[in-house]
């Protein structure tokens, strides 16, 4: 996923990490081999909303080195918006043609959004607090997650709301492997997503300004870099992304409530440790494994996908801290 | 009490003579007496201040013991209703199925939460940084989870059903104002002298700066660990005061509501602060009652309802005390008499400033 011609994201890992790579194809060959394909393909399309989530809490801690716990929030309010601006239109009579075109408009009114969302609060509840200790931060942001939560409570009611499916519904057999189209597509926008995210911090300026920050925040700002609004950039893709996940969760899983956010919030998170916070292209990896694995837990025991992600993070914490493709990091004094 | 050794001063340090010693205990036991017959008068008969101020009880030691990590420490911890749920589910698990006096029980649950806080916090406190946060957060909602999915437990020859979603019912009745009222004391103390020991001050060290803690020799980790397991261990007895008080458990007591309470009890009362924890879970515990009350007579549509507004209230409270006092409300300062008086000098005394105030008296 990484170029060797570029420096790494977030540090200076040269070359290919080869023995990920190595391990993650026994891992998947492993992974077939007890569940078989269509497991895997449910685990990969599941993951891919983890994944896409998961790259913002991973660009935001790399930058900020804070968890921002509203990020499952703004994924909530994404599927929200969506689920405003396409609901009345299509509750009467349309086209798949038109439905596709309503989906389209959600998807971009999500993310316009939720961009918007996330430069305000980091606006105006982080960046006053960037000097401080790190604990008024995080604090700040269960706040910020509480608040959009129970104010979407409110505005939006506290009963889960069906949410139009915009994407026809049909299975593809494929030699005995089922696809649904639905959860194709959705896998496909994902990826596309990420593939842009990768394009756009590897080979545009502002992507180049982004890792700087990453790298070292003082030098970048000596550097002439705006530091502020790259932060504000950071937080817009994020948020944006996550916005995403939002709207395609809720075309797929047809069902959105002002909660849905925190667990796969977690999930994501624990899935940016695994794959090495502050690594972009750890986090997609990471996000994958993750739902991968759910899918193949749930595949034995349907009630036990959420103890997956703590199980997965202790284990993480334990062996290896600095994750998959995540480097070690030293305090600076 | 809360004097540094004066490193330079020549000759040993004179220790308190022992009736001064005594005395200050004789006193401080009949403050603390005298402060609960107060209360059990106001209280006399009336039910509802009775569970209401034991409920308050129970909160001052969670909100206490979690100002021994979050404030003293430095270290975030967002689920501590998890290691409130552990220790209840033990205490009562005892109590109603092997008839374990409640005060052993209340041990019982102390211990089964510091397992459950040594396990959480020795792969998440040995790294810097906040995972913590995460681990825990994760910690409470996986208590939850499993709780809701265990229904019979097979100890030894017999089974017991612990009621999976439905909660753990028939507890007995054991909690009492006075039962709550000790242990809060105990809770106090404990955390008191914890943070006025050597231990303590190493605490507060790594919350001040982690790395200059360890260049001047102090185990972070370690001491990271003991504060994270003594705090998860009061949780623990409060859980425990709270199952026997409400004679019915269920799985969500682990939940992310319930650790957030107990968040914004202790970031408004002032991390680093007992006092202010105190006074914050009283003031917040009484709030949290007379809410619905309240907004029913406002007459609010029902789309409002007081559990949604609550937490808006809290969480506006949250970000609004982080931004003005990033500290906390009384961050660091302890409601002493000699603070209150201070203020009341302030008050009376046409706005002289403190320092000046001092010294003119010495």
């Amino acid at each position: 996923m990484q170029t060797t011609s570029q420096p790494a994201q977030h540090g200076g890992r040269a070359g290919r990490p080869w023995g990920v790579v190595a391990l993650l194809a026994l891992l998947t060959a492993g992974y077939v081999a007890v569940y078989g394909v269509q497991q895997l393909i449910n685990g990969l399309q599941l993951g891919a909303i983890y994944a896409l989530i998961a790259v913002g809490y991973t660009m935001v801690y790399g930058v900020v080195k804070m968890i921002n716990f509203a990020h499952g929030d703004v994924y909530m309010v994404g599927a929200y918006v969506a689920f405003g601006v396409t609901a009345a239109a299509a509750a009467g009579q349309i086209t798949p043609g038109q439905a596709l075109l309503l989906f389209g408009v959600g998807m971009v009114a999500a993310m316009a959004g939720c961009a918007l969302l996330g430069a305000l609060i980091e606006r105006t509840a982080y960046r006053p607090l960037r000097n401080q200790p790190r604990l008024a931060a995080l604090t700040t942001a269960i706040g910020v997650s509480l608040l959009l939560e129970n104010l979407m409570q409110i505005i939006a009611g506290p009963n889960p709301r069906p949410f139009p499916g915009l994407i026809p519904l049909r299975q593809l057999d494929l030699a005995g492997i089922v696809i649904n189209i639905r959860f194709g597509v959705a896998f496909l926008i994902a990826l596309v997503m990420m593939a842009g995210l990768q394009y756009l911090v590897m080979r545009t300026r502002v992507g180049k300004a982004m890792r700087a920050v990453a790298f070292d925040l003082d030098a970048a700002r000596l550097m002439g870099i705006d530091v502020n609004r790259v932060i504000a950039a950071v937080f817009m893709l994020g948020s944006a992304l996550a916005a995403a996940a939002g709207v395609l969760v809720g075309v797929t899983y047809a069902r959105i409530d002002p909660f849905m956010g925190i667990i796969p919030g977690l999930k994501a998170f624990v899935a940016a440790v695994l794959g090495g916070i502050g690594n972009i292209p750890g986090a997609m990896v990471g996000g994958l494994l993750m739902g991968m694995a759910e899918v193949g837990v749930a595949s034995v025991r349907s009630e036990l996908t959420g103890a997956v992600a703590f199980l997965i993070l202790i284990v993480v914490l334990l062996f290896k801290p600095t994750g998959l493709l995540g480097e070690r990091v030293y305090d600076k004094v | 009490m809360s004097e540094l050794a004066p490193a330079t001063t020549a000759g040993p340090l004179r220790a308190t003579p022992w009736p001064v010693v005594l005395g200050r205990w004789l006193l401080q036991l009949a403050v603390i007496v005298g402060i609960y017959e107060l209360l059990v008068a106001w209280m006399g008969g009336n039910r509802y201040l009775q569970v209401v101020l034991t409920q308050a009880g129970i909160y001052v030691i969670l909100a206490v013991s979690l100002n021994l990590i979050l404030g003293y420490t430095g270290q975030l911890s967002i689920g501590h209703a998890g290691f409130m749920a552990v220790g209840g589910y033990a205490a009562a698990i005892l109590t109603k199925f092997f008839g374990v006096p409640f005060a052993l029980a209340l041990l019982a649950g102390a211990a089964a939460a510091g397992v459950a806080g040594l396990l959480v916090g020795v792969p998440s406190l040995r790294l810097r940084g906040d995972y913590l946060a995460i681990a825990t957060l994760g910690f409470g909602e996986i208590i939850s989870v499993l709780l809701s999915l265990i229904d019979e437990v097979p100890v030894g020859s017999r089974v017991i059903d612990i009621g999976g979603a439905q909660g753990l019912i028939g507890i007995p009745r054991h909690t009492t104002f006075a039962w709550t009222y000790v242990a809060a004391v105990l809770a106090i103390k404990v955390v008191w002298h914890f943070v006025h020991s050597t231990h303590g001050r190493a605490c507060i060290a790594i919350r001040e700066d982690e790395v200059a803690a360890e260049a001047m020799g102090i185990p972070a980790t370690r001491y990271k660990v003991l504060s994270f397991t003594l705090s998860a261990m009061l949780a623990g007895v409060a859980g425990g005061l709270y199952a026997h008080q409400y004679l019915y458990l269920n799985p969500a007591v682990a939940g992310f509501m319930n650790s957030v309470f107990i968040l914004v009890i202790v970031v408004i009362g002032g991390m680093g602060s007992t006092t202010g924890a105190v006074a914050a879970a009283i003031f917040f515990t009484y709030t949290n009652d007379a809410l619905p009350n309240w907004m029913q007579a406002l007459h609010l549509p029902a789309s409002i309802n007081p559990p949604a507004v609550r937490m808006v209230l809290f969480s506006l409270l949250l970000i609004l005390v982080m931004l003005l006092r990033p500290r906390g409300l009384l961050g660091g300062v302890e409601l002493t008499w000699a603070q209150l008086a201070r203020a009341g000098r302030l008050l009376t005394g046409g706005g002289r400033r403190p320092g000046v105030a001092k010294g003119g008296a010495a």
